[in-house]
């Protein structure tokens, strides 16, 4: 007979093991339990108890009032004081952290995004450095971070954690969060194109302890500013950061004082608990329904290619959950894969920034939302493949989240903001580096990557070059104060793009020109990093056009300083002006993807860009005819392009419409379309096809058969679940061996003997 | 009782149509796919978006490449309005980009009143600040 289990013995075991492991754990890499896990953390015992011992609302909410004032107080010592340009457009966020690491409450301004994915780097202290005899957390400890895989969205974005203690007893935590640009990767600025590997990307910090007693450990730092391009903004911004944070410990001590931490937990805990059950209620309003949408991304940043970007998002009863499967595997050597953290942090600010922007910041929002992706594609790639571009990809994920939502916000009646089509979603700037006009080493980028259209609404024009996706509220600088540390002038800024309008009842906002030339500086250099030069990377509403593609344009061998001292009259202030003109003698004209590697710039070259619109909402032949004339007046189209897209008969010259001929003409087009369109079966057996195109490289799964996916050719179909690494060659190799295929041919037309071409 | 599910659409729940909301046109069931009620069309990029600087000189134009991406238009076949545009992948099928599940969207308008205009949500007001009258 079996001798009975002593359990205790078990557990005991058990422990012993758990002790065992954790000693001789030879490497704490990525923590999937911690980066995989959005939601907020189980109530402790002690929560619970606070929660029940401090029930009046009026009290939580006082103490919250006060918290929320400290993290704008501290966003506005970042903002005022960080010397990163990303700091001073408020690409930023403060916040307070649970003890248990969830971020309950973050300022209101700056990069939503950080609201959903800076607290798994805490949550990795409280599990690995709380009980480590080595490192600790103590107060007046502070703990820097940056490694995407540990969290957060790129790893440009550096945070400076600090914990807050009460008498001994960590009650909550504080952390600043900065796009801080510059961190020694392959190119300068910190979103490296070129990175094909993790160990491309420039510093790699998994949270460490780099500050004791409230001051920075020298010996850290100096090893950090011996790791960027840019030391002293490296030291600048960490106390900025750190002071920041030690401000709102400061206030949180106020409160403890005050109101005792039993109170203050209470607070953090109802909030979050509050804001879950708000977001069932408000899910549990939309219809029961699945709603599928994709996006074209058509670039790695190195190549033209095409890549699926897809959702499906199925609400039933008080659940709603974004499924990505479909989606394109990653690319192995390529950096636009994103970490699941950032896919998940676009989603959610989706939420934050245009469906229940009254929700307060935090992580409670999206928490009861679930998630779907399939296992190493580029919406959640492996720890292996590099990520520093991954702004293309949670950049379009944000696209399909947004386009699905508002399928679904249109029948709800209680709304909390307009239905809108998709907002454009590339940053249409300059990023930089080089050698300063004074010497100094820099690496950054312009702050007009903040001014994307905004999409159309159900009852208005989208805003014109607004605000990212990632910021509600952020600036885009003033180019002239930059001018005073960059090496270049931007010739043409601010100056709408005509005719890029994305079309409908109601036009997506627009984006604005930028014309720049190295002056001051023989070593200096520009990036664009945006997909949508061929197919556009968002898409419109309800039968709104999104918008056009934006290519990067180039005047080579020329200074335009000089043509400007000699004969100014030769510089034009437009991209179309100046390309189909070509007003330069003998300088090169030319046009390219907006993927540009890092690109040294002589003096008075031209690199020439356009923001992207927003989505247009709507038919076009029911947009105002003289909504349409004011674009005209404003320059934002012309005259020819307003007859094209929205069929209004009026004067060129008074631009008086003629209504009841634009009524007849619009009735005319209606007709048109109902001769030219296809009943649905023949479309379908005309155009569809059941392969991806036969000439370009195409990645994700066709015609909603999610289970394989295509990783670049129509021979290479692979599983969904496991589908392995993808390598692609050089564009420069690709490029040579091009020439020599076409060296070989020229040979043997000449009669010369083949070359061997191995070295 | 009909819910305007989109600009253009809105689900009769007695019939379990598919309906026009500019024409009243009955599109087709609702427990369907509301595209195969309707007539699409294949438009050519440059139709909608035209190049800005020359195509005959440069390879990007502002103008996006029609093999690379196609555009699709839906139209009511009755009234010709513009329902839906797809911008999607050549030779890719037309999503199904709305499957509803009308039983429980039945039982959830049950508790609701009928809506002949979509709510559209708060007005942001300008804030004019401190005045003296």
């Amino acid at each position: 007979m079996n001798k009975p289990i002593d359990l205790k013995n078990v557990a005991e075991d058990q422990d012993l093991i758990k002790k065992f492991l954790k000693e001789t754990t030879l490497f704490l890499g990525p923590d999937p339990e911690i980066i995989r896990d959005h939601r907020i953390m189980p109530r402790t015992d002690y929560e619970e108890k606070c929660v029940q011992e401090h029930s009046d609302l009026n009290q939580i909410a006082s103490i919250r009032d006060r918290l929320q004032a400290a993290c704008e107080e501290g966003f506005e010592m970042v903002e005022q004081m960080g010397a990163a340009p990303g700091a001073k457009w408020g690409d930023i966020i403060t916040g307070i952290y649970s003890a248990s690491g969830d971020l309950t409450i973050g300022s209101a301004g700056g990069v939503l995004i950080f609201s959903a994915l800076v607290h798994h780097p805490i949550k990795f202290i409280i599990k690995n450095w709380i009980d480590e005899k080595t490192v600790g957390v103590n107060e007046g400890d502070g703990f820097i971070h940056n490694d995407s895989r540990y969290g957060n969205v790129h790893n440009t974005d550096q945070s400076m954690i600090l914990p807050v203690f009460h008498e001994g007893k960590l009650v909550c935590w504080v952390a600043s969060t900065v796009h801080e640009g510059e961190n020694g990767a392959i190119e300068p600025g910190g979103m490296p194109s070129m990175a094909e590997t993790p160990f491309d990307e420039g510093l790699k910090m998994s949270p460490f302890k780099v500050v004791e007693n409230y001051e920075i450990k020298r010996d850290l730092l100096t090893f950090l500013q011996n790791s960027v391009r840019e030391p002293k903004l490296q030291y600048e911004d960490m106390k900025v950061k750190l002071f920041a944070c030690m401000r709102l410990e400061k206030r949180i001590k106020e409160v403890l004082a005050m109101e005792g931490p039993d109170a203050l937990t209470a607070c953090l805990r109802y909030t979050n608990d509050s804001v879950v059950e708000e977001v069932r209620r408000r899910i549990a309003e939309w219809p029961d329904m699945t709603v599928r949408t994709h996006v074209i991304m058509d670039s790695t940043l190195r190549e033209n290619v095409l890549i699926k970007v897809n959702l499906a998002v199925t609400k039933t009863g008080n659940r709603l959950i974004f499924d990505f499967s479909g989606s394109s595997p990653e690319i192995t050597n390529r950096a636009i894969n994103t970490q699941l953290p950032g896919l998940k942090g676009m989603v959610a600010q989706s939420f934050m920034n245009h469906v229940w922007p009254d929700l307060p910041r935090g992580q409670a929002g999206f928490s009861p939302i679930e998630v779907i992706t399939p296992n190493a594609s580029i919406v959640d790639c492996s720890y292996a493949a590099p990520n520093s571009q991954s702004l293309m990809a949670i950049f379009t994920a944000f696209t399909v989240a947004q386009h699905a939502t508002a399928k679904f916000l249109y029948s709800v009646p209680e709304k909390h903001t307009r239905v809108l089509a998709p907002w454009f979603n590339m940053i249409g700037t300059f990023i930089w580096g080089g050698v300063n006009q004074h010497g100094e080493t820099l690496g950054n980028l312009c702050a007009d990557l903040n001014g994307m259209g905004g999409g159309a609404r159900m009852d208005r024009d989208g805003e014109h070059a607004l605000a990212p996706i990632f910021a509600t509220m952020a600036d885009i600088g003033e180019q002239e104060m930059n001018e005073e540390e960059v090496p270049f002038l931007q010739l043409v800024s601010k100056k709408m793009t005509t005719n890029t309008q994305a079309p409908g009842k109601f036009r997506g906002g627009m984006g604005y020109s930028m014309i720049v030339a190295t002056k001051d500086s023989d070593q200096w250099g520009f990036m664009t990093t945006t997909v949508g030069s061929k197919a556009p990377p968002i898409q419109g509403l309800f039968g709104g056009y999104a918008c056009g593609s934006y290519p990067l344009s180039k005047v080579t061998d020329v200074d335009v300083y000089d043509v400007m001292m000699t004969e100014p009259e030769r510089f034009k202030h437009s991209i179309p002006e100046i390309m189909n003109e070509q007003p330069f003698e003998n300088a090169n004209y030319s046009t390219h993807h907006m993927g540009m590697g890092f690109d040294l710039a002589k003096r008075g070259e031209l690199y020439m860009i356009s923001q992207g619109s927003g989505g247009g909402y709507g038919d076009p032949l029911e947009r105002d005819p003289y909504m349409v004339i004011q674009d005209i007046e404003e320059s934002l189209i012309t005259p020819d392009w307003a007859k094209k897209l929205y069929h209004v008969v009026f004067n060129e010259e008074t631009l008086k419409v003629d209504e009841e001929a634009t009524e007849a003409e619009r009735k005319k087009v209606r007709e048109k379309r109902k001769a030219q369109g296809l009943p649905y079966a023949d479309f379908v057996k005309k155009y569809v096809k059941d392969q991806p195109p036969e000439n370009i490289p195409f990645y994700g799964s066709w015609n909603g058969d999610n289970d394989m996916v295509y990783a670049g050719s129509n021979d290479d179909k692979r599983d969904a679940k496991d589908p392995g690494p993808i390598y692609m060659i050089n564009p420069k190799d690709v490029k040579i061996a091009e020439l020599e295929e076409e060296l070989t041919t020229v040979r043997n037309v000449a009669g010369l003997s083949a070359k061997d071409t191995r070295t | 009782m009909k819910v305007l599910m989109t600009e253009y659409l809105r689900i009769d729940l007695e019939s379990e149509n598919w309906e026009c909301r500019v024409c009243d046109h009955t599109i087709g069931s609702a427990r369907g796919n509301y595209k195969e009620g309707m007539l699409v069309y294949n438009r050519d990029p440059a139709d909608i978006h035209p190049s800005i600087i020359d195509p005959e000189k440069y390879r990007f134009t502002f103008c996006p490449d029609k093999d690379w991406v196609h555009i699709y238009e839906f139209y009511c076949p009755s009234c010709g309005t513009q329902v839906e545009v797809e911008y999607t992948f050549p030779g890719h099928v037309p999503l199904h980009d709305m499957e509803v599940d009308l039983d429980t969207l039945k039982k959830q308008w049950s508790q609701r009143d009928e809506l002949t205009e979509p709510t559209t949500g708060p007005n942001v007001l300008v804030d004019r600040g401190h005045r003296h009258h």
